[in-house]
């Protein structure tokens, strides 16, 4: 069973010259799978992240997502799907209210959408901690006060509270030292493993692609111009754009 | 090569820090090299670039110090370029890129605004800007993230000073426009025979170009030498601990199978 199919997104920003964001893309994700969206600044790649979250609508084309219509949904029973799908963004701290502690941007989850009852949301804030590799005692902490690696966990352990199908991914681990991008990739895969968990994991960077995506699409110009299985993409780039995103990542020069 | 800075246990503590940015650091930093400072964040990397600015903020506790081959610190804008993370932070948004570009040349090399105007289209044309007349005359906004770093690089380089500090120059650009602008930085400061501290926490961007690497940590200078050298047979720990955290295309993937 596919989880989620797209097709035909398009949509044009109105203002400045009616810049065209999307042009026409389609894609699926199977569950349990990662799919990598690669491209260069203003290639269409966080649009699309934000038109499948229903952060921004298209102007024309579909999605399915777990057997619905996507888009036909609004209100209420949208806000009750969002649990299925979940976003971790870059910038890990405007995505938290600042004042938030971690029990608190943990506990807003498992409220909203009734994960558990009242009585045992602290025992799960502490589950989820762990889930993450947090001691439990950071549920007392400001979100202000924790490292940006530490935040992305939490952010992360925000998207896994309410048991999502997917979890959109965008740049979420551009901003963080390589050591600690490295420990939260391995988190996201073990993740994934556990519980089926299907990835849309958009970045600039091959690299980071490279070590977690099933199958990577490329974008330019609001458009997907390649896609395939992540070996194949990396090996035989077939696109312009897919070629520079090879080109472009950093190799250790070690003589 | 002649050390252009000799810098001797520099030690910088911020008001209010419980530890210090940077702790002690002996580092010479020699005409015409490229030498990339290597660290990640709360490393003193940047720190140093802003002791050596002379950017440090009031307040900062200053010990040890440097030693300028000239005799005196090089002044910003004239003797030393300065390009940071974020163009858009550098660039004033109600001035044109001509007017930004050429200030720093009419005020330090005394042009009149029609020359520094031409120079500033000199400039834009020498970091490869298309239609640099145009975008003399276009403001920030206009422009994308890559083009507005290219023009902070056109700035920095006006006055056409002998260093050039490059802080996080490229980390916020994507992968694709990050290669051209390190490719482009290479290409300025070899033509010109400058000298170019190239500040970064990515070990591999570095090994592309650098003649010699400082590793730091947590405000202590953790080992340097020769790029080559230092990349081959890592002295300290956390080098070899930077060099297994790299990740590139030939890196083993992290899942286990294909698609499901």
């Amino acid at each position: 069973m596919t989880l989620l199919v797209a097709e035909g997104l398009c949509k044009r920003y109105a203002a400045g010259r009616g810049v065209t964001a999307l042009d026409g893309v389609s894609l699926h994700l199977s569950p349990g799978e990662t799919l990598g969206l690669a491209g260069a600044s203003g290639s269409g790649k966080s649009t699309l992240a934000r038109v499948l979250t229903r952060l921004a609508e298209p102007d024309t084309g579909s999605i399915r997502f777990a057997g619905e219509d996507w888009l036909a949904l609004s209100g209420a029973p949208l806000r009750r799907r969002r649990a299925r799908m979940q976003m971790v963004f870059q910038d890990v701290l405007g995505a938290f209210n600042p004042r938030a502690t971690v029990a608190s941007a943990l506990e807003d989850p498992l409220r909203i959408h009734a994960v558990v009852p009242k009585g045992e949301r602290a025992r799960e804030v502490a589950a989820l901690l762990d889930r993450v590799g947090l001691p439990a005692a950071y549920a007392g902490r400001s979100i202000r006060e924790v490292s940006g690696g530490e935040r992305q966990r939490i952010a992360i352990a925000r998207a896994i509270a309410t048991h999502p199908a997917l979890i959109v991914l965008d740049e979420a681990v551009s901003a963080l030292d390589v050591s600690v991008r490295e420990k939260i990739l391995e988190l996201l895969v073990t993740l994934q493993e556990e519980r089926g968990i299907a990835y849309l994991f958009v970045s600039h960077d091959l690299s980071v692609l490279a070590a977690v995506a099933h199958r990577i699409a490329v974008m330019e110009a609001g458009r997907i111009v390649e896609t395939g299985p992540t070996s194949r993409v990396i090996a035989d780039p077939q696109s312009p754009a897919a070629r520079a995103l090879v080109r472009a990542v950093p190799r250790l020069v070690i003589e | 090569m002649t050390a252009l800075c000799e810098i001797r246990g520099l030690s910088v503590a911020y008001p209010g820090a419980s530890v210090p940015a940077l702790d002690g650091i002996d580092l010479d930093i020699r005409a015409g090299e490229r030498l990339a400072v290597i660290g990640e964040s709360g490393s003193g990397k940047s720190t140093l670039a802003c002791a050596l600015a002379g950017l440090l903020p009031d307040g900062a506790r200053v010990e040890g110090g440097m030693r300028w081959a000239a005799g005196s610190p090089p002044r910003p804008g004239r003797d030393l370029g300065f390009v940071f993370q974020d163009p858009a932070a550098s660039l004033n948004p109600v001035l044109t890129i001509g007017e930004q570009v050429g200030e720093g040349a009419r005020r330090h090399l005394g042009l009149s605004r029609r020359q520094a105007l031409s120079l500033a289209v000199e400039m834009l044309e020498k970091v490869r800007l298309p239609d640099p007349g145009k975008v003399a005359k276009a403001f920030p906004h206009q422009l994308s993230g890559g083009q507005r770093q290219r023009v902070a690089i056109a700035a920095a380089l006006a006055a056409k000073p002998g260093m050039l500090i490059a802080d996080e120059a490229t980390s916020a650009l994507d992968m694709v426009v990050q290669a051209e602008i390190v490719a482009l930085l290479d290409d300025l400061v070899r033509a010109a025979g400058m000298t170019l501290l190239f500040i970064t926490h990515d070990i591999a961007l570095a090994s592309g170009f650098a003649d010699r690497v400082a590793i730091f940590r947590k405000g202590a200078l953790v080992e340097t030498g020769p790029t080559r050298t230092v990349l081959a047979a890592p002295a300290a720990a956390y080098t070899k601990t930077l060099i297994a955290s790299h990740r590139d295309l030939a890196t083993p993937p992290l899942i286990h199978e294909a698609a499901p």
